[in-house]
C-alpha cells in the first residue's frame, strides 16, 4: 500500500514543488547571494563585499530603531487583535442568554458580523485612504473634528496624530487592529460554532456564567486556531509597508523623525531611493530570519495537545 | 487523539505550517525578489545620417518612451509622440505613463532592457546620482550639438535658457535634460490680496506687519505641506541662500565640512521657526499633505503657501473661479542680504534621460530633440501652464495669471538665480534626513541649533561614506 502510494503522491507534488523552487526558493538564494554584494540596482554589474552589509545594518541607527518597532507591533498587535476578535466572537456566537432557548448570540449578531468583517474587503489603499480623512491633522479631520465638537481639542491646536512621535505608532497600532480582527472574529466564530451545543447547555445547567464557560470550555477548544491566527498576526506586524508609507510623514513615510520606521520601509528606501540594493537585500535576509524564528518560537510556544471532539 | 511522540505529525499540522511558510514566503518573496537581477545588454540600433536625420536614427526602430503622469499631465507627451510618428512614419513609436518610475523600471535596468527615453520625475524617482553613479546613462552631447528641429544652422544647445544644463551636469558631462523650468517661491491670490487692500510683502519685516493683519482678517497667513517636509526647502533654502550668497549652496552642496553651520542657515530657520511660534500656521498643517495644503490655500483659509510653479496646473481641477495665483520671490530677510530683491531659485526640472544601454539610443535622443522644437515647447507650457527651458517657450501664452507671473519674477531676476543638489539630487540618504529635521522643526519640536546638527550629520556621514560616489560643482 504504501509503496504504490508515494509514486501517487511524488506525481502531484512534482509540479507545485519546481514552481515553488523557482518562483520562491531561487529569489531567497539570490538575495542572499546579493546581500554579500555592493549592487546598485541599476546595472548588471556588483563586487563581492563579504559581510560587511550586515556589519552595517547593525551600526544603522534608522535600521536598529525599524527593528524596535516592527518588535512593538510584534508583542501589542496580534495580542489585542486576538482578545478582540475572541471577546467579539463570542458575545456573538454564545453570550446572549436572555432567554431560556440556551446557546446563541448577543442580540443582532448578523448584522454586527457584516459590520465587523466589513474591513476585510477593503483594499490596503482604500484604508490609507479612510485612514488619512480619519487622522487628518486639521479641524477637517474626522477625530480632530469629533474632539473638537466635544470641547476636547483647541481648534488652533489639532491633534497631530500621525505627525506625533508619541501617538503615530498607536495609531498605526489602531488602524492595522481595526483592518484585522473582523477576519479573525469570523475565524473565531466558525470554530465557536463546530463546537457542540451539548458542551455548552451542560455548562449552562451545571450553572455556569459566561466568564467561567468561556475559559473552560470556549477557549481550550479554540486553541489551535488562535495559534495560527497568531502566526498570520506575526507576519502582517513583520511587514505593515504600505500603511507606513501611505500614512506616516517625510517622503516614503516612516516619519515623523523616524519615529515610524519599519524594517519593510528602510530596505525600500535602501533600495530604490538609496541605490543601494546589496544592502537592501541584507535587509531582506535579516527579515526572513526574523519571521522564521518568529514562526518556530511561536508554534513551540503555544502547542498543547489536541482535544477530539 | 492526541499526538504520540515520534509519531509523524498530522495531517493537519502539516497544511498549519505550509500555510504558515506559504505566508511567510509570500511578501518577503514579493520584496526580496525585486532584489533579482540578469545580465545582457545592446548596442543601440542606428540607421543613416542626413540633414533632416542628423543623429542617424534607424527608421523602423520601435520607440519606447515612459512619462510620469505627475504635475505636467501626459497630454504633452502624446503631442509629441505624435510628433516622432510623422517624422518617422515606419517607426512604432508609444509611450507609457506612471507615477512609479523607479519600481517599474529598476528591474529594466537590471535587466539590461530599459526603455529609450525616461521622465525620471517624481516621488518615486530614480535618484539620478545612483544612475550616472552606475554608468547607466547616454552622455547627451550628440544632441545638445546636433542642429535645432527648427533651425539647422542654429545647435539645440543654442536654442536653451541660460544654465539649464547645470543641473543635469554630472563630473562635466550633461546626462540628465530638465525639460521643464520650475521657478520656487511663495505663492498668493493676488485678488484676496486687492480685497483686502495687502501688499505682498518684500522684506521680512514688512511680512511680519502684515502677518496679524491677515490672521485678523480670520485668515492663517501660512500653510504648507507638512507631511512632505520637502516643500519648506522652498524658504529655509532659498534664503538661505538669499542671505548667504551663493556661495553658501555651492558649500553645502561639496560637502564642505560644517557648511550647514554658518549664519545663513540659522537666520533662515529662525525666520521660519518665527512663523511657527507666532502662531501664524494654518492649524494643522504640519501634518497635511501637500494637497490638502494647497486646497486650503486655494480655499481661502491661507494666504500664503510655498511651492514650484507646477502649483497652477497640479490644482487646476479644484482652483476656485476668479483666482489668481501669482508666485513672489521670498522677501529680504536682512538689511544685508548677499543677494538682492527679486533672487530666485529657479531651475530646469522634470529630467528626461536615455539609458545606456537603451534599444534606440538615437530615436531616444530625437525624440528630445523633437520636444526641444519651438511648437513642442509651446504646446508644453500652453498644456501645463509651466515654462519649458526653450527660449520664449511661454511667450505667446497668456489667460493664465501664474504662468504669467512666472515669466515676470524670472525675466526680474536675470541671472540672480540660486540651485542646489546636494539634498534633492546628489546624496538621496540627505533628503531624509533633511526632511526629518524640518519636520521637526515645523511642528515646534526643534530648535535652529538642533536641526543644524541634525542635517550637518548627515552630510558629515555621507562626506565619511567610501560607498557613496562624490559629486562637486563650482558655480
Amino acid at each position: 500500500m504504501r509503496f504504490r502510494r508515494l509514486p501517487f503522491i511524488a506525481g502531484f507534488l512534482i509540479v507545485p514543488v519546481v514552481l515553488y523552487v523557482i518562483y520562491v526558493v531561487s529569489p531567497f538564494v539570490q538575495t542572499v547571494f546579493y546581500s554579500f554584494t555592493d549592487w546598485g540596482g541599476f546595472s548588471d554589474t556588483q563586487n563581492f563585499i563579504g559581510i560587511s552589509n550586515y556589519t552595517r545594518l547593525f551600526q544603522d541607527d534608522i535600521f536598529l530603531g525599524a527593528v524596535v518597532h516592527n518588535a512593538f507591533l510584534l508583542v501589542l498587535m496580534p495580542v489585542v487583535t486576538i482578545l478582540l476578535a475572541l471577546f467579539l466572537a463570542f458575545m456573538l456566537n454564545v453570550g446572549g442568554r436572555e432567554d431560556s432557548a440556551g446557546i446563541r448570540g448577543v442580540r443582532g449578531s448578523s448584522v454586527y458580523k457584516v459590520v465587523l468583517f466589513f474591513p476585510q474587503v477593503l483594499s490596503v489603499a482604500i484604508i490609507v485612504i479612510l485612514f488619512q480623512s480619519v487622522f487628518r491633522t486639521d479641524g477637517r479631520g474626522l477625530l480632530n473634528a469629533f474632539l473638537m465638537a466635544l470641547g476636547l481639542v483647541d481648534p488652533n491646536k489639532p491633534v497631530q496624530w500621525f505627525n506625533s512621535p508619541d501617538l503615530v505608532m498607536w495609531c498605526l497600532l489602531a488602524v492595522m487592529v481595526w483592518s484585522g480582527v473582523g477576519f479573525y472574529m469570523v475565524l473565531f466564530s466558525a470554530a465557536m460554532q463546530s463546537i457542540p451545543k451539548e458542551i455548552y447547555e451542560a455548562a449552562l445547567l451545571d450553572g455556569a456564567s459566561r466568564g467561567p464557560t468561556f475559559f473552560r470550555i470556549t477557549l481550550p477548544l479554540l486553541w489551535e486556531n488562535i495559534s495560527v491566527a497568531w502566526v498570520y498576526l506575526g507576519f502582517i506586524a513583520l511587514d505593515g509597508f504600505a500603511l507606513v508609507t501611505g500614512l506616516t510623514p517625510d517622503t516614503g513615510g516612516g516619519g515623523p523623525d523616524h519615529a515610524s520606521e519599519l524594517i519593510s520601509n528602510v530596505l525600500y528606501r535602501a533600495a530604490f531611493t538609496q541605490g543601494k540594493f546589496g544592502l537592501a537585500c541584507a535587509m531582506g535576509v535579516a527579515l526572513a530570519v526574523f519571521s522564521l524564528l518568529l514562526a518556530i518560537v511561536q508554534l513551540r510556544i503555544t502547542r498543547r495537545d489536541r482535544i477530539e471532539f | 487523539m492526541a499526538n504520540q511522540p515520534g509519531s509523524e505529525f498530522t495531517r493537519r499540522q502539516l497544511l498549519q505550517r505550509a500555510a504558515a511558510l506559504a505566508v511567510l514566503a509570500g511578501p518577503a518573496a514579493g520584496v526580496l525578489s525585486a532584489c533579482a537581477g540578469g545580465g545582457g545588454g545592446s548596442a543601440g540600433t542606428t540607421g543613416t545620417k542626413s540633414a533632416t536625420n542628423p543623429l542617424a536614427v534607424a527608421e523602423e526602430a520601435p520607440l519606447d518612451v515612459v512619462i510620469f503622469d505627475g504635475g505636467f499631465g501626459v497630454d504633452y507627451a502624446k503631442y509629441d509622440i505624435n510628433l516622432y510618428k510623422k517624422a518617422f512614419p515606419k517607426a512604432n513609436a508609444a509611450f507609457s505613463a506612471t507615477q512609479k518610475i523607479s519600481d517599474q523600471l529598476q528591474p529594466r535596468f537590471a535587466n539590461g532592457t530599459p526603455p529609450d527615453v525616461i521622465d525620471d520625475s517624481g516621488a518615486n524617482q530614480i535618484k539620478p546620482g545612483t544612475l550616472v553613479d552606475s554608468n547607466a546613462l547616454t552622455d547627451l552631447s550628440p544632441l545638445l550639438e546636433a542642429p535645432s528641429y527648427d533651425d539647422p544652422n542654429v545647435k539645440v544647445k543654442d536654442t536653451l535658457l541660460p544654465n539649464v544644463l547645470d543641473v543635469g551636469t554630472y563630473n562635466g558631462k550633461v546626462y540628465l535634460l530638465n525639460y521643464g523650468y520650475t521657478v520656487y517661491g511663495i505663492w498668493y491670490n493676488a485678488k484676496v490680496f486687492r480685497e483686502h487692500n495687502w501688499t505682498p510683502p518684500k522684506t521680512w519685516a514688512e511680512f511680519k506687519t502684515l502677518a496679524p493683519q491677515i490672521k485678523a482678517a480670520g485668515i492663517a497667513p501660512w500653510a504648507h505641506a507638512g507631511k512632505y517636509p520637502y516643500y519648506m526647502g522652498v524658504p529655509i533654502m532659498d534664503w538661505v541662500g538669499k542671505v548667504g550668497g551663493k556661495q553658501v549652496l555651492i558649500d553645502i552642496d561639496n560637502l564642505k565640512p560644517n557648511a550647514w553651520r554658518v549664519d545663513a542657515v540659522k537666520a533662515s530657520l529662525n525666520a521660519v521657526l518665527e512663523l511657527v511660534h507666532n502662531g501664524w500656521m494654518l492649524p494643522g498643517t504640519e501634518g497635511m499633505t501637500h494637497t490638502e495644503s494647497q486646497q486650503a490655500f486655494l480655499d481661502g483659509k491661507a494666504a500664503f503657501l510655498p511651492c514650484g510653479s507646477w502649483l497652477e496646473n497640479e490644482m487646476r481641477k479644484t482652483t476656485p473661479a476668479g483666482t489668481e495665483l501669482t508666485v513672489l520671490p521670498m522677501p529680504d530677510l536682512t538689511a544685508s542680504d548677499k543677494m538682492p530683491y527679486g533672487t530666485l531659485r529657479a531651475e530646469a526640472g522634470e529630467p528626461f534621460i536615455v539609458p545606456a544601454k537603451a534599444k534606440n539610443v538615437a530615436g531616444g535622443l530625437e525624440f528630445l530633440r523633437i520636444m526641444l522644437s519651438k511648437d513642442a515647447a509651446k504646446n508644453f507650457a500652453q498644456a501645463t501652464s509651466s515654462l519649458s527651458i526653450v527660449k520664449g517657450s511661454a511667450d505667446s501664452v497668456t489667460g493664465s495669471t501664474g504662468l504669467a507671473s512666472v515669466n515676470k519674477v524670472n525675466t526680474a531676476a536675470g541671472d540672480n538665480l540660486l540651485a542646489y543638489r546636494s539634498v534633492t539630487d546628489w546624496y538621496p540618504t540627505m533628503i531624509n534626513e533633511w526632511e526629518a529635521a524640518t519636520g521637526e522643526l515645523m511642528a515646534g519640536r526643534f530648535t535652529a541649533d538642533q536641526w543644524i546638527d541634525k542635517v550637518q550629520a548627515a552630510a558629515d556621514k555621507v562626506a565619511a561614506d567610501s560607498s557613496i560616489a562624490k559629486f562637486h560643482r563650482d558655480k
